[in-house]
């Protein structure tokens, strides 16, 4: 068939964190496959992590922390709706995984006896490991891949997974953004590693690619493990992160924490007990900001000039290092002022918060020979070294499949329903440019969906975001480059609408402001103790249905249960 | 359907003294994350031609003569 142009064992869509190392255990697993990374920009520079990581958030390292206690922290931070085996099995190889790094020439923050120097930012455990020459990572990363000889194509994006008949990966339908040519890549399995549905809502700049999540990460995965027929769980717990108001940086509390920095109300006095990013943090973040106290700082014009100079190393050189630019623009010095603080755009993230795909504890979906795992596989706040470890779990699970799996035959029909809808735009020179598209669909992300959440506002988001499907056949695209972003349109309103629907199916309030239901505001463990999942119905329908949650392997305390409902700081009563 | 080009200010700027790219070069061009710059066939000179940038600084750390300097978008600057 002409339109194939690959075939391989094992397909890694998305070169960011999770699909390299996806790549290198596969071919580590099994030397003799052919892995193929594909990625929609380039590897060397693509995905969250682009310029870098300025440290580990979830550093599970003996001595500090246990599996058992991390397991306990997350459950707590995700208000008890976790696989408990899945956390585990991450905070089990989550030490294993620090070392390789290391050995590989990661750079991690080490005390005098060259142990690693963990950082307490949790509301109970000891996690954060700082890495403030973290800006290799890319780096690192790619000479493993050369290393592995794993087959790198840059500049193809993955439009739709394509399956056999019964259901199970064949592979993946494709678009040149170079040329704007479609074309087939046929595989035993699949690793999805495409990262955060990060263009969903609209930063309030207005500016479309001004989003938390690099941009370029516009819920790929999400729509093509939906149109595949795979479980999506926890949809409704969005991703809201405390940011830099105007600038799309974190504010970093983990970054300044440590050194004394904090969040603060327009007074100046801490108002949270604990910085750690979650729904609960994030609701009291939100009082505050709406409030009479209101808007909210990071603060560190208290500290002593050495330290704030090693902050500004820090945050000035990794991850997000245009930040000093920023504020030199805004005449902000750490030194004197406070930074202005607001809440990001919405968005689907497991990494963050615990909205993915859903896998189980060897990154499985529930399709046959796709595998997940980084951002968008559900495994609550798994951040960077969660997806490095689920890549790692990912790619031998990939390569156990692909080894035991013959390559499926292509089914014309899909390829040939795939091609129409990719190609259309390029042959509709008069149809509507996908930027405008995207502004106005992202903006109703804004209106109707943003929490608080109000039932009828999201019943109407749906009816908008219906005509704006209508409206996706009549796209134009003048070259290549806009035919990519006609495409991410599509997946971000496959996103849009899974958020309204997952948000609408769960009737309670849970995880604080992710999931804030105004009619709704008390959360319901009789009936929402339990996984909301979405899928695609045998009728092509977006459905949701319950999942229950598995007996836990690390059983809580009843004081612990409740820490996270407990973050702002309690004031005590002056006496009359 | 009638449309307009509107202008916009981009936030990346190329010196194109330093530029390279008419002796081959196509650095920044290979960085970008989201595939923005692109090379001037008739100056041979990189430039940014879509503004959507992530202000991420790849194109202008990567760049083997410095010619690129990387601002904050208008919109939030």
């Amino acid at each position: 068939m002409s339109d194939v142009i690959a075939e391989v064992d094992v397909l890694v869509i998305g070169g960011g964190t999770a699909g390299p190392m996806a790549a290198v255990k596969a071919k580590e697993k099994n030397p003799k496959l052919k892995v193929m990374l594909l990625e929609k920009a380039n590897v060397k520079r693509s995905g969250a992590i682009s310029m870098g990581m300025d440290g580990l958030n979830n550093a599970v390292i003996p001595g500090h922390a246990t599996p058992e206690q991390y397991v306990k922290e997350i459950t707590v931070a995700n208000d008890g709706i976790v696989n408990q085996k899945t956390v585990m099995a991450y905070a089990q190889e989550s030490f294993n995984m620090i070392n390789q790094l290391d050995r590989w020439g990661v750079k991690f923050e080490k005390d005098e006896t060259g142990d690693y120097a963990v950082k307490k930012v949790h509301h109970i455990g000891t996690y954060v490991l700082p890495m403030p020459e973290g800006h290799h990572m890319k780096k690192v990363l790619y000479r493993q891949l050369k290393k592995a000889r794993v087959e790198i194509t840059n500049r193809y994006m993955a439009t739709r997974l394509l399956l056999d008949e019964n259901g199970a990966i064949a592979g993946a339908m494709v678009l040149d953004t170079r040329e704007g040519t479609f074309g087939v890549i046929r595989a035993k399995s699949v690793v999805l590693c495409t990262g955060a549905a990060g263009r969903l809502g609209l930063p309030s700049s207005g500016y479309l690619f001004g989003t938390y999540e690099n941009p370029t990460n516009a819920g790929d995965g999400y729509a093509l493990a939906y149109h595949a027929g795979a479980e999506l769980s926890g949809i409704e717990c969005y991703q809201i992160n405390p940011l830099i108001k105007d600038y799309n940086g974190p504010s970093c509390a983990y970054v300044t924490g440590p050194f004394g920095g904090y969040t603060a109300n327009s007074k100046g006095e801490r108002f949270i007990e604990c910085d750690y990013w979650s729904g609960q943090m994030m609701m009291e973040f939100y009082k505050e900001l709406e409030g009479g106290n209101g808007p909210v700082f990071l603060k560190m014009n208290h500290l002593a000039e050495e330290t704030i100079g090693t902050i500004e190393h820090i945050l000035h050189t990794n991850e997000r290092p245009s930040r000093g630019r920023f504020h030199e623009g805004r005449h902000l010095d750490y030194r004197q002022g406070m930074v202005e603080m607001h809440i990001s755009e919405i968005g689907l993230c497991s990494g963050h918060s615990a909205s993915g795909v859903w896998v189980d504890e060897h990154a499985a979906t529930t399709v046959p020979g796709l595998y997940a795992a980084g951002d968008l596989a559900c495994v609550p706040h798994n951040y960077m070294l969660g997806a490095f470890v689920y890549g790692q779990f990912a790619g031998q699970s990939a390569a156990d499949y692909a080894q035991s799996h013959e390559l499926p035959a292509v089914d014309a029909a899909q390829v040939e329903v795939e091609r129409k809808r990719v190609l259309a735009p390029l042959s509709n020179p008069d149809g509507l440019p996908p930027a405008q598209v995207e502004y106005k669909l992202r903006r109703f992300v804004n209106d109707y969906l943003q929490p608080p959440k109000v039932t009828k506002k999201m019943e109407i988001g749906l009816d908008r975001f219906a005509e704006i499907r209508a409206d996706l056949a009549y796209m134009s695209a003048a070259n290549p480059h806009e035919l990519m972003r006609a495409m991410e349109v599509h997946f971000i309103l496959d996103c849009a609408e899974m958020a309204a629907r997952a948000s609408l199916y769960r009737t309670e309030s849970r995880w604080g402001l992710y999931h804030y239901r105004v009619e709704h505001p008390e959360k319901d463990d009789a009936d929402w103790f339990c996984h909301a999942q979405l899928k695609k119905n045998d009728a092509g329908e977006m459905t949701c249905f319950k999942r229950p949650v598995d007996p836990y392997i690390v059983e809580l305390d009843d004081e612990e249960k409740d820490a996270y409902n407990r973050l702002r700081v309690v004031k005590q009563a002056e006496a009359a | 359907m009638p449309m307009t080009m509107n202008r916009v200010s981009v936030p990346v700027t190329v010196d194109e003294d330093a530029c390279i790219a008419d002796k081959g070069c196509t650095v920044c061009v290979e960085s970008c994350p989201l595939d923005l710059l692109a090379i001037d066939l008739l100056k041979k000179k990189a430039f940014m031609k879509f503004d959507e940038c992530w202000y991420c600084l790849p194109c202008e750390k990567d760049c083997p003569t410095q010619a690129i300097r990387v601002d904050i978008p208008y919109l939030l600057r």
